[in-house]
């Protein structure tokens, strides 16, 4: 029992990680209808910029608490910038383009971040000192620390307040007029690249967010950490429905849930012949299995006949 | 009249063959020329030119032609390849024929793209490519896994010691000379891989402008007029499935033969996104534009690989930034530069050319009648 829910702990706590990512997948794909395949390597640039800032201001006095809310403002303005600029110079051009030249340049972005990352910062495994307090907490048996709480209840604020400004603001009427049909938005007054800009400097800065939680609680950063992230993230955000913010958020929290609990089991499940270096093949015979019976993902509308 | 026609067609045909003659004398002194002038290293290079165009033609097939966004098509290159070093090397102890080991590596690649093509049928462009790529992982991990409980694949460590392409004593793993020419390991598999990509080159031709190939275009551009058309959408994407898989597998055995050696690492996602690149850099579903984008990303980055450090060294006297990153690094800028100045790819098919082009009067004149029509 204990068991079960400390695979449920921990999956939650990757699966809010997980989500944010989504988020930023799904909210461009709403818009532009593409993936962005660099957007994982934005979550590594946001998580090398905090820390960079945090060894800057990790001798002085400030408060450890302090020192990351700065870097976690600063890489997410850095972030927001990277996303601005990739926006502009990787899928502006390519609007009216037949639909896979977006996702060369998307690829083409991917391996320059990457590439750059590695020059700046090098190939090896940095630490990302630990800021936040780690004690454990004993819960009906599981074990749960405080930066796993602090991650979980940021990732949740973060969505609310996501969903808010998508519903209640008037940028978020704009986006979702332009993701709904551009040429009509436009017609009603629009600014139609700004909203786009702006979805893509909203999904960087969540990026960065989600980059600082996986730092923070693993304690080591990494040029390449970016794209196996990116790559579940986008997972899971076809797994909740392409295009739609809660399902972006489900499919998130969910694949998280399957791979812990996949690992946790499924040698038990295979009478040992499987065991938990199996837990990404289990996670994705789930979302072939998902999307067999819904093809569009568990919250997604039904996609027009022509996609 | 009638006979400066004929006259002039037959000389057209006579060009035509002594363009091919020339072709034809060029790609046989290729590999010597290339030796000679730029050394080995760069005959091999060449050689996995070859094979990348092989594979690039075959995911052509589903994507280029059938319009299915594949990005786990690596993993019919892995099957092929796996099946060839399982039935020819000291794994198993079995040593089958070369002739016997390529068909069934490509029957057992169709197999699997007939699997992956089965439950995937509904599932319409992105979501496509996510369960492809899910399938790549999913080959990808379990030849990572299967050393235990039985020891099938030998796991990350990879199988080793692989036969070479043998037809029954003449092995190509070995130099042998002719007329006082020597030709090496990597000259004959350029030979034997330069068959094979004509012979993939001409299946490719035929298919483009067989009915079948007729077929996947109009599912290409709309599914549900193809299928009202009468086209049995089903059974034809199917049939784009198993076509690019088999092509994948005899590029893996051909693989695992010349390297006489397969692991994992050879077969990851990665992977699937440059053969994906050389195909949408190239022109999709134009097999000239295929070829010439499987050897542009084959010897870019190689050409990098060299020009990088040297060139760093006579500019600033010292190696300013890491070869390895800047060499990739420039690769991905021309990814993104060559996309953003041609976004159909560098030589598109005429038809994909054709929909870009946008006839700006023509249009204004449509709407025009329209308005007239309405008015009417």
């Amino acid at each position: 029992m204990s068991i079960l829910l400390q695979q449920i702990v921990n999956g939650l706590v990757q699966g809010s990680v997980y989500a944010l990512v989504a988020l930023g997948y799904t909210m461009v794909y709403g818009i532009l209808g593409l993936i962005n395949f660099a957007h994982g390597e934005v979550v590594m640039v946001g998580a090398m910029v905090a820390l960079m800032v945090v060894q800057l201001l990790i001798t002085s006095a400030l408060a450890p608490v302090l020192v990351l809310l700065i870097a976690l403002l600063v890489a997410a303005m850095a972030c927001m910038a990277l996303g601005y600029g990739i926006e502009r110079i990787a899928y502006r051009p390519l609007r009216n383009a037949p639909r896979l030249a977006p996702l060369i340049t998307a690829i083409g972005m991917s391996i320059v971040l990457q590439n750059l990352a590695m020059m700046i910062w090098g190939r090896e495994y940095h630490p990302f000192p630990a800021l936040l307090p780690h004690s454990p907490h004993l819960l009906f048996g599981a074990i749960i620390n405080d930066v796993q709480i602090i991650i979980v209840l940021v990732a949740l604020a973060v969505m609310a307040g996501l969903l808010l400004l998508v519903h209640r603001t008037r940028l978020g009427r704009a986006m979702r007029a332009v993701a709904e049909n551009p040429g009509a938005a436009m017609l009603m007054g629009v600014d139609v690249n700004r909203v786009i800009s702006a979805t893509f400097m909203l999904g960087s800065a969540l990026a960065a967010v989600a980059g600082i939680m996986v730092s923070v609680n693993y304690g080591i950063v990494h040029y390449y950490m970016g794209f196996m992230l990116g790559l579940k993230a986008f997972t899971a955000a076809v797994l909740g429905g392409i295009g739609n913010l809660r399902g972006a958020m489900l499919g998130g929290l969910l694949l998280g849930l399957i791979e812990s609990l996949g690992a946790g089991y499924i040698g038990d499940l295979s009478g040992g012949i499987f065991g938990s270096n199996y837990q990404d093949v289990f996670a994705f015979f789930v979302l072939i299995a998902v999307l067999v019976f819904r093809p569009s993902g568990l919250l997604g509308e039904r996609v027009a006949e022509r996609a | 009249m009638r006979n400066v026609l004929n006259h002039l067609l037959r000389h057209e045909r006579r060009n035509a063959w002594a363009a091919f003659l020339l072709a034809g004398i060029v790609l046989l002194v290729l590999p010597f020329a290339t030796d000679a002038l730029l050394g080995r290293g760069w005959v091999r290079i060449m050689d996995f030119a070859l094979l990348y165009m092989m594979l690039a033609l075959g995911l052509n097939i589903v994507v280029g032609y059938a319009g299915l966004l594949d990005l786990g098509y690596v993993a019919f290159f892995a099957v092929g390849a796996y099946t060839y070093a399982l039935f020819g090397s000291p794994q198993f102890g079995l040593h089958w024929p070369f002739w016997a080991v390529l068909p069934m590596g490509a029957l057992f690649a169709c197999i699997f793209g007939v699997l992956l093509g089965a439950p995937t049928l509904r599932l319409r462009g992105d979501y496509l490519a996510i369960v492809t790529l899910g399938f790549g992982e999913i080959i990808r991990i379990f030849l990572n896994n299967l050393n235990a409980p039985v020891n099938i694949t030998n796991g990350p460590q990879g199988i080793s010691q692989i036969d070479p392409v043998r037809f029954g004593s003449f092995s190509l793993g070995s130099s042998h000379s002719l007329a006082g020419i020597v030709f090496s390991p990597v000259h004959l598999y350029y030979y034997l891989f330069l068959l094979f990509t004509l012979l993939v080159i001409f299946v490719s031709m035929r298919l483009e402008k067989s009915r079948i190939g007729r077929a996947w275009m109009a599912i290409r551009e709309d599914e549900v007029a193809a299928e009202a058309m009468g086209i049995n959408t089903r059974n034809i994407k199917l049939l784009a499935f198993a076509m690019g898989a088999s092509f994948g597998g005899i590029s893996g055995g051909l693989f695992a033969g010349f390297q006489g050696f397969v692991s994992p690492e050879s077969f990851s996602l990665m992977e699937s996104i440059m053969i994906l690149c050389m195909v949408v850099l190239g022109g999709m579903g134009n097999i000239g534009g295929v070829i010439l984008g499987s050897v542009l990303l084959v010897l870019l980055p190689e050409a990098l690989r060299n020009g990088a450090g040297p060139v760093q060294q006579a500019l600033f006297g010292k190696v300013v930034v890491d070869p390895e990153a800047l060499r990739m690094l420039l690769f991905g800028v021309a990814l993104i530069a060559v996309m953003v100045l041609r976004p159909a790819g560098l030589w598109p098919s005429a038809q994909r050319r054709r929909e870009l082009v946008v006839d700006d009067a023509a249009i204004a004149e449509q709407e025009q009648e329209t308005v007239y029509d309405a008015a009417k």
